[in-house]
């Protein structure tokens, strides 16, 4: 991570004799409240309708004075049966549904789902594929942070963030709407390629994109790393240490931020990123300040990548050369016998996956995305499993809000960037 | 072939079962009394540590006489290494595998989601309640094989159910025994609730 | 306005019903500035932001003002599935919104579950609480939720104040639902492409 020198304390109230800021404690445990002022618990319902819940979490918080003494997290109120449905879908068809699980990242999602696919039934994909994969991840992992920004801010107290980043949202949603034909359920991928070819007007707008990106990733921090509020309601606030945050199963920027260097990309890569040349920024402390400066030299790396895939991007087909996993074009099915053949029993009895199981992880903007598939020789899964990063990082916020304030919850929840969707599946 | 695979033979005998090396996987299958010093040992002792729990899962497969199984994901972050443990229970039998909280703090929700999806009870862990659904859902255990996909009830009576949960259903025993809380709960309510008897649903039989 | 006649000769006279006069009066002042409680659970929520953000802002509309909390709105939007769990939450928080109060069900989930034809879903908000517009779309556009709440507007504009069942609560029947249980049944069975998902191999 580049560094960065943080100069400005928390506002105070007023100077002392010798003209430096009167620092006033703040009571970060139950033991230091005054006993006088001890009186009884309160148990306080947080969600699941709340703004700063990011959806439909709730919290149960238990609180003396405005300390919380003990949070007990409910989730579940989005549960849909993702992973049940998989069961009655053929793999292709399992890909609309990823769209909906971490649905501000999508693109990264179905690329998770394929290469578990893949994975499972021994396919290569071509390298134009791998490229464009790369660029979907890369574009993923903007929007999903670009939102958490902006949310985040506004949870703290600045809107001005939230306008900036979802301009760049939408200058993104563009791109996806270009390529895909949608703005956020994608459905990129299909096993063994892509569902379309980018247009030629695409990769010119995604240069563009890459060249004026940074500036608005400047703009960001020169109005929030500095900051007296924000670095004040960040510093310090929801610590983790590394092996904390080992033994919670963290992943992702949460992982990252404890000081603990560890990125799929890098350890385990897959969609050739031991090729592309970036940095996997690592924070100190594991606060919340540090989670977001991770998350935000993370944008400028993912720029990086995407400028370099363009610049890689080579010409050839996106599909492998496979009649039984990718469909023919229709100008083919409608005037070959076999080419409609083959068609037709994609159609109606999907791919069929060999007896095994695999698991595919990938970096995800949230963590570690884990798709897991066990197949007993059917065109459908029995088992498909999402590890879901948000999820298992959600787990550890009990351990991260103790002897906080209650207003500090609202900084370490964000913090943790959760959507729902993908929490409760 | 990971390794590890060839200590724990050598460690543990025939507690270990087959072990399959498939697409870069490996796979031990472990005997369900010796899971946990199988896995409590990978953690401490193996060389390579294997210190972080990816994921903690569950399969039933459409094969009815197959067993279900309990999967742990285990990595090693020193040596980027994985390694997949699995315990083979009979789905008519009782399905109860030991808690592995104590030592990864982060299997505590996948434990839950678990027991909440298939009904593996883990032993030994601190709070096992259902986590995705609600606590006095009904139906059974959504991801087993034989629960329909639409559920068991008809759609009528499962918006009934929702709509008509108890407002204390939504809170569990800890946290309505909080800061004094429980006592001051109508007698009835707490009468109740020491019988376990959580949310009654009104007009149901 | 429809009920409004200048009378020849004079631009100083109206002559109109007083009915049509508050209705009109009201009706507008009602539409023109709308308080919604974005009930934002999944993927419609992301695009509702998308809404009120800086490309399309909302408060065009006159929503300028997001509530956030049921008792100081006026419309609902329900923009993300409604899983079983979430049920009772929806209905409370319709309770706890003051009359007049309108709702829109945002998106394919919303409306009528989507594809999420399964054991958690409702199978549309409309079998929990009374919905006044449904935007299709999964997600809908901007444009489309934009769209909706125009449609909402012109809806407000008809309403007969003086009708007396305009401003029913819809409570709960004895039974605890808010429709026949034969008409949910109805409701939730399945079309389209879900009645193929019975076979799960």
């Amino acid at each position: 991570m580049s560094p960065r020198t943080v100069e400005l304390s928390v506002a105070t109230p007023g100077l002392d004799a010798q003209g430096n800021p009167i620092r006033v404690p703040i009571p970060t445990s139950p033991a230091d409240v005054d006993p006088e002022l001890g009186g009884e618990h309160l148990l306080i319902n947080l969600g699941p309708q709340h703004p700063a819940t990011h959806g439909v979490l709730r919290l149960v918080v238990e609180l003396e004075g405005e300390t919380v003494v003990r949070v007990i997290p409910h989730v579940g109120y989005l549960h849909s049966g993702f992973e049940k449905l998989g069961e009655y879908r053929h793999y292709n068809q399992i890909v609309p549904l990823t769209d909906r699980t971490d649905y501000l990242a999508p693109m990264s999602n179905n690329v998770g789902v394929v290469l578990a696919a893949e994975k499972l039934m021994g396919i290569e994909i071509t390298p134009r594929c791998q490229v464009l994969r790369v660029i979907a991840c890369e574009m993923s992992r903007i929007i999903s942070h670009m939102v958490w920004l902006g949310t985040t801010s506004i949870d703290l107290g600045a809107f001005t963030p939230f306008l900036w980043a979802f301009q760049q949202r939408e200058r993104i949603y563009n791109l996806q709407e270009m390529w895909t034909g949608a703005r956020l359920t994608t459905s990129l991928t299909r096993v063994g390629g892509l569902m379309a070819d980018v247009p030629d007007k695409f990769i010119t707008d995604l240069r563009e994109f890459t060249q004026t990106f940074p500036d608005t990733l400047d703009e960001i921090d020169r109005v929030l790393t500095r900051n007296g509020v924000w670095v004040g309601r960040t510093q310090n606030i929801g610590v983790l240490t590394a092996a904390e945050a080992i033994n919670y199963s963290l992943s992702g920027p949460m992982l990252r931020a404890s000081g603990v260097p560890w990125d799929l990309r890098k350890d385990k890569p897959y969609l050739g990123y031991e090729t592309y040349d970036f940095d996997v920024p690592v924070g100190e402390n594991g606060d919340v300040y540090d989670r977001f400066l991770v998350r935000l030299e993370e944008c400028y790396q993912s720029n990086k990548i995407l400028a370099q895939a363009l610049d890689r991007l080579p010409e050839g087909p996106i599909n492998v050369d496979d009649p039984r996993v990718i469909l023919p074009p229709k100008s083919r099915a409608m005037n070959d016998m076999e080419a409609m053949i083959y068609h037709f029993k994609q159609v109606m009895e999907g791919v069929k996956a060999p007896v095994g199981e695999a698991y595919a992880g990938i970096e995800n903007p949230k963590g570690e995305l884990g798709n897991y598939f066990v197949s007993d020789g059917t065109a459908k899964p029995v088992r498909w499993r999402i590890r879901p990063p948000a999820f298992i990082n959600l787990a550890s916020i009990s351990k991260m809000a103790e002897g906080h304030l209650l207003s500090d919850l609202i900084a370490i929840n964000a913090s943790v960037d959760i959507v729902m969707g993908e929490v409760d599946r | 072939m990971n390794p590890s695979a060839q200590a724990l033979q050598a460690t543990f005998g025939n507690a270990i079962g087959r072990v399959v090396d498939a697409r870069g996987e490996t796979i031990v299958y472990v005997s369900a009394a010796k899971v946990r010093d199988v896995l409590a040992w990978l953690k401490n002792t193996a060389a390579p540590g294997y210190d972080y729990l990816v994921d903690v899962t569950a399969v039933e497969y459409r094969d009815r006489e197959r067993p279900l199984e309990v999967v742990w994901f285990l990595r090693s972050l020193a040596s980027t290494q994985d390694l997949r443990i699995k315990v083979e229970l009979d789905p008519r039998g009782e399905l109860a595998v030991p808690s592995v909280v104590d030592l990864w703090a982060g299997a505590n929700w996948l434990e839950r989601e678990v027991y909440d999806m298939f009904g593996v009870t883990f032993t030994g862990h601190p709070d096992l309640r259902r986590i995705l659904m609600w606590e006095t859902y009904a139906e059974g255990y959504p991801l087993r094989k034989d629960f329909p996909l639409r559920g068991r009830f008809s759609r009528s009576e499962q918006v009934r159910q929702a709509l008509n949960v108890n407002p204390e259903g939504h809170y569990s025993m800890e946290e309505l025994a909080i800061a004094e809380s429980y006592d001051e709960l109508p007698a009835e309510m707490r009468d109740r609730l020491a019988r376990g008897d959580r949310a009654r649903i009104p007009n149901s039989e | 306005m429809k009920h409004v006649e200048t009378v020849k000769g004079s631009d100083n006279w109206l002559t109109t019903k007083f009915t049509s006069l508050v209705n009109w009066a009201v009706n507008q002042s009602r539409a023109n500035s709308l308080w919604p409680m974005p009930f934002g659970t999944a993927c419609c929520a992301i695009e509702f932001m998308a809404t009120a953000a800086s490309r399309f802002d909302l408060a065009r509309f006159g929503m300028e003002r997001q509530a956030f909390s049921p008792r100081q709105s006026d419309v609902l939007i329900c923009a993300g599935r409604l899983p079983f769990k979430l049920a009772p939450v929806i209905r409370r928080i319709y309770d706890q919104m003051p009359q007049p109060k309108w709702v829109i069900s945002m998106g394919a989930c919303a409306s009528t579950g989507g594809i999420f034809d399964n054991y958690a879903m409702v199978q549309g908000i409309d079998t929990v609480v009374p919905v006044d517009v449904y935007v299709p779309g999964c997600p809908p556009r901007p444009e489309g939720l934009l769209y909706g709440i125009l449609m909402l507007h012109k809806k407000i504009k008809g309403e007969d104040l003086f009708d007396p069942t305009l401003r029913d609560e819809h409570l709960l029947n004895d039974k605890g639902l808010r429709l026949e249980p034969e008409q949910i049944d109805e409701i939730s069975e399945p079309f389209g492409n879900s009645v193929h998902q019975f076979r799960s191999a």
